[in-house]
């Protein structure tokens, strides 16, 4: 059963520029322009876009946030705003800056007041929280106010309080951003935790590339407020034609002509060659072996298609034509 | 609903936990709610020290329509005045947070906000009340007495709807603040005097249009057993219940539209 649904999801706002001294123009300009998304039970789904793609919005109408202008939506199988304080106990949601902490109080009681509001029974809310403390690793600053929280110590507490009642679905936006290096794996790592338990749906927005390589086994691209990509990291990759890249020190300054089916040079400086190949057509080993006879080779390095490159290739490419004709889900 | 009162009741103490460290302020605050009730009416004596009758009226008998108005208009302004606030919550997109909760959104900012110390007006207000309807000739019948209960508590209500219903213009127009203090205070002022004092038009548009005259006007004309000097009938005086039902339904349903037209900030 999906958890989520959106057909034909549709959101506009009405912008008022100055034309003229006086006048004002009306321009109706939609952030979300018919997104088609279905989310599985269990599933942790990344949605990826550059910014002002719609995410955020989308994210608002899936919550119950934001009103739809017009399509299907349906979240637990309730409409999200007409039934926005039901879908609200069915879901845990963690905006980046807007906490659910109640700020000049100690961090507990944000908790306790979490388990009235949402109206978990005690011994539920005990065992949950117990659970959470352990993972988050809470339990140094429980009594800290949390206005004097770090940014990654209050990203832990928001978790805990989005998923104090169990939620069915989780919602992230941008669970990892401003965070250092060690908050952030900590996240991660949770997350990964969360998403192998298999119980609780998540979607996450991100710019993490590293978030999106370790978390999101499918991935929902949007740009310009529709959805441009559905489907794995690999498929992602296939795609796009990410290509591995072969570095070559030889010996002495060479002369590279040749032509190779799936080989292109990407640069060439004197003695240091690098190559770009299609993964589909040929491999590294190939092309290394016939490079061995245009001369002796000092150095060799092979990398493989980095995430960013292929995002940056995505946001770039005109996606317009990549939406009128999205490929079927991977 | 008894589950949903103790929620509240457990999201306001907690707000009120954290504020325990102003609790000096918090006193003082509540005086000078207090004493710019009690200014407002130095206001009115200084123009009774000039004029000996306002529209017909003399000062016993305004008084207890400025009586009517205040309370009306204090007890409004504690139970929902914070409501100012919503423009707040619009402009930084800070309503997200509240739309999460599984609770109304409407109750939430009304206890989150709650500003106790807004009880001083309130109570300086009652005062005037009593001692002004002790003061004016009224014959006590027990449908005076009814009247004059109900009379504040529906002009209460009646201003509560116009905070409410200007606190919403901000979903459409982010800098509303002013648009609703005029209003709000605007309406306070006007309904503190008789309004046959009042030129036809502002008259039309406060004094009907807006409802404004059945806070306080045609109540102390029931109470005080006068003829409306503008004509018009006697039992205008007790309609204001369900004048201030209207403006409530009118009020809700801005709610509504408001709710839906939110639309958040970027991300």
């Amino acid at each position: 059963m999906n958890v989520i649904e959106a057909r034909g999801l549709r959101k506009e706002f009405t912008v008022t520029k100055p034309a003229g001294r006086l006048r004002r123009s009306r321009e109706t300009v939609p952030a979300v322009d018919g997104v088609d998304v279905a989310v599985e039970e269990g599933e942790l789904l990344g949605y990826l876009g550059p910014n002002g793609a719609g995410k955020s919005t989308t994210m608002k109408m899936f919550t119950g946030v934001l009103t739809p202008t017009a399509g299907y939506l349906q979240v637990c199988g309730l409409e999200p705003v007409p039934q926005r304080t039901r879908l609200a106990r069915r879901i845990g949601v963690v905006f980046g800056q807007r906490t659910q902490l109640w700020w000049d109080l100690p961090l507990r009681e944000s908790f306790e007041l979490a388990r009235h509001i949402w109206r978990v029974p005690a011994a539920e809310h005990a065992a949950r929280l117990r659970l959470l403390r352990d993972r988050l690793d809470l339990d140094g600053f429980l009594d800290t106010p949390v206005r004097q929280l770090s940014l990654g110590q209050r990203m832990r507490g928001d978790l805990t309080v989005a998923l104090l009642h169990a939620p069915r679905v989780l919602f992230l936006d941008e669970p990892t951003i401003g965070l250092d290096v060690v908050s952030k794996q900590a996240v991660r790592a949770f997350l990964t935790e969360l998403r192998d338990a298999g119980d609780t749906t998540v979607v996450l927005t991100t710019h993490d590339l590293a978030d999106i390589e370790r978390l999101c086994r499918r991935l929902v691209v949007i740009d310009h407020g529709r959805v441009v990509h559905d489907g794995t990291l690999a498929d992602l990759h296939a795609r796009y034609g990410s290509r591995r890249r072969v570095e070559v020190d030889f010996e002495v300054p060479v002369a590279v002509s040749f032509d190779m089916a799936g080989v292109s040079v990407e640069s060439h400086a004197g003695d240091r060659v690098v190559f770009s190949i299609d993964g589909t057509v040929t491999t590294a080993g190939a092309l290394v072996a016939r490079l061995s006879e245009s001369g002796p080779i000092r150095d060799l390095r092979v990398t493989e298609p980095t995430i960013e490159d292929v995002v940056a290739q995505l946001y770039a490419s005109p996606s317009a034509e990549a939406a009128r004709a999205p490929e079927p889900r991977g | 609903m008894a589950g949903t009162v103790g929620i509240y009741r457990r999201v306001l103490a907690a707000q009120m936990r954290s504020q325990v460290t102003y609790r000096a302020s918090f006193l003082m605050s509540v005086t000078i709610s207090g004493v710019f009730a009690a200014l407002d009416l130095v206001v009115v004596l200084v123009l009774f020290g000039v004029a000996r009758s306002m529209g017909g009226f003399g000062t016993a008998e305004v008084l207890v329509m400025f009586g009517l108005s205040s309370t009306a208009f204090a007890a409004a302004d504690l139970a929902v005045g914070n409501l100012e606030r919503l423009q707040f919550y619009v402009r930084s997109g800070l309503l997200d947070g509240v739309l999460l909760r599984p609770l109304s959104a409407f109750g939430q900012l009304v206890v989150v906000d709650f500003t106790p110390r807004r009880a001083g007006r309130v109570i300086v207000a009652v005062v005037i009340l009593v001692v002004a309807l002790a003061r004016a000739d009224i014959t006590w019948t027990p449908a005076t007495a009814v009247l004059a209960v109900v009379a504040p508590l529906a002009g209460a209500v009646m201003f509560s709807a116009v905070m409410v219903a200007t606190a919403t213009v901000a979903f459409w127009w982010i800098d509303s603040g002013e648009l609703a203090f005029s209003l709000t205070n605007g309406g306070r002022d006007f309904t503190s005097y008789p309004i046959n004092i009042y030129g036809a038009a502002m008259r039309r548009l406060f004094a009907y249009g807006l409802g404004f005259a059945f806070v306080a006007y045609y109540p102390a004309l029931a109470l005080l057993d006068r003829a409306d000097p503008l004509g018009l009938p006697g039992w205008f005086g007790w309609v204001s219940p369900a004048v201030a039902a209207v403006a409530v339904a009118g009020a809700a349903l801005s709610w509504r539209l408001g709710i839906r037209h939110y639309r958040s900030t970027g991300s």
